[in-house]
């Protein structure tokens, strides 16, 4: 299950984030997924959760944001949602010479910092 | 401090530039990689075998390298061509990483290497988001799979460079509908060639060989339409070169901390003897 090794990345580039900006926790962490990226939303969210113990992220939800796979043809111009599975010849003329223009994305779009404890404390003494 | 912070990071990206920095690094020693992704069972083994021997044959300078949950079994298998072998073993890790590869050639792979085989873990679906920093990457898929396989695992299928059925000695026996295998190829990787190959029957044992020598030789291998990069860069055709950087991931990634991953251990076998002999090709472009 890749899914695990794909979550610890995230866990990883999220603690560096932290660390740049200072920030004592996290309450979401929300994740770009194309259709066609070969991750499983639900086992990502499953393995995401032990990732983040012992860390920063600890208690940080995943949400994970669908992207849906388009495709282009060269030929004709036609363009289409692709499915899944994609249908990557075109669906207009048959031609083979097509591209994709979304679908494969995985990748961190934004974190919500959490207040860290000190901050809620300074914020209480106010 | 800001709420929200709008990261826009790649998550693959370290390994995608590892691979890229492995590709290079090999190409620059003379070597290109052929990853082989199939199914546990598929007959990656089976068909090595039979190409290690024939690249010894031809004086083809190969080497390979074989990936396993457990077991040296396949390694000794390979050896037995005479070329250098390596296992690894992924401590329960369903797929290799870059990063692992690398660490594993390093201080092994032989300097005038000019194709390396990596038999990847029996899986169809992790090891298709991992590039290895290969020059061709091979999916193969046995007639006793069913016809839908590339439906499936279109991540696998849908970045294979080059398709290879293998078993086709049983195809009959099996009622393997060809043409229904090609049609779902050609869904999710137009263009993509599909060769049909038995180990056991010697049929189209060389076609890997072929191609690998061909990509080594700098001519541009299949691009996917699937292949993340050709997608990134929004331009399919231009050139057929795989071997460009892929953009959208240069946000700080690189100075961050390394996550650990186990490397498992690793065995070399030393070679036996040799076997066999090649065969016509038989193959079609999906
Ligand atoms: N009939 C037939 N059987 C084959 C052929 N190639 C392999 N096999 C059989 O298929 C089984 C699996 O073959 P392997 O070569 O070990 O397959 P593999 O893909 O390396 O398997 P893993 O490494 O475990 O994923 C063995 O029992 C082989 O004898 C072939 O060309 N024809
Ligand atoms: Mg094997
Ligand atoms: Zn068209």
């Amino acid at each position: 299950m890749h899914e695990m090794s794909i979550a610890m990345a995230v866990v990883c580039q999220v603690e560096e984030a932290a660390r740049a900006h200072g920030a004592e926790g996290v309450e979401t962490v929300t994740l770009s997924v194309g259709e066609l990226a070969g991750v499983v939303p639900d086992a990502l969210r499953f393995s995401f959760s032990l990732a983040c113990e012992g860390t920063v992220l600890a208690g940080a939800e995943l949400v994970t944001e669908h992207v849906a796979g388009r495709a282009r043809c060269e030929s004709c111009g036609g363009e289409w949602a692709t499915g899944v599975p994609p249908r990557l010849c075109c669906t207009r003329c048959g031609d083979s010479r097509t591209r994709l223009l979304s679908g494969r994305e995985l990748g961190i779009a934004t974190v919500r910092w959490a207040e860290g404890p000190q901050r809620a404390r300074a914020l209480e003494e106010l | 401090m800001c709420r929200v912070t709008d990261l826009q990071q790649a998550v693959m990206a370290r390994n995608d530039d590892r691979a890229e920095h492995l590709r290079a690094e090999l190409a620059a020693g003379g070597t290109a990689t052929v990853n082989l992704l199939s199914s546990p069972g598929s007959g990656k083994t089976a068909l090595l075998e039979a190409e290690l021997a024939l690249a010894r044959e031809r004086g083809v300078a190969v080497a390979a390298l074989t990936a396993d949950l457990a077991t040296e079994n396949d390694a000794r298998r390979l050896a037995r061509s005479g070329v250098p072998c390596k296992q690894v073993l992924t401590d329960g890790l369903c797929h290799l990483e870059a990063d692992m590869l690398a660490g594993h050639l390093a201080g092994w792979l032989p300097g005038d290497t000019r194709l390396l085989f990596v038999e990847n873990v029996g899986n169809l679906v992790c090891p298709a988001s991992y590039d290895l920093g290969e020059s061709l990457r091979v999916v193969l898929a046995s007639v006793t799979e069913g016809e839908d396989k590339p439906l499936k695992y279109p991540t696998a299928f849908g970045t294979a460079q080059l398709v290879l059925v293998t078993k086709e000695d049983i195809a009959e026996a099996v009622g393997f509908d060809r043409d229904a295998f090609l049609t779902h190829v050609r869904q999710v990787n137009p263009g993509v060639e599909v060769a049909f190959t038995s180990a056991r029957a010697q049929l189209g044992v060389g076609v890997l060989l072929e191609r690998a020598l061909a990509v080594a030789d700098g001519a541009a291998a299949h691009r996917p339409v699937m292949d993340r990069r050709t997608a990134a860069h929004g331009h399919a055709h231009d050139d057929g070169h795989r071997h460009e950087h892929a953009h959208g991931h240069e946000h700080g990634h690189r100075d961050g901390p390394e996550h650990e991953h186990s490397h498992g251990h690793a065995h070399e076998h030393g070679p036996d003897q040799g076997l066999s002999h090649p065969h016509a090709p038989a193959h079609v472009r999906g």
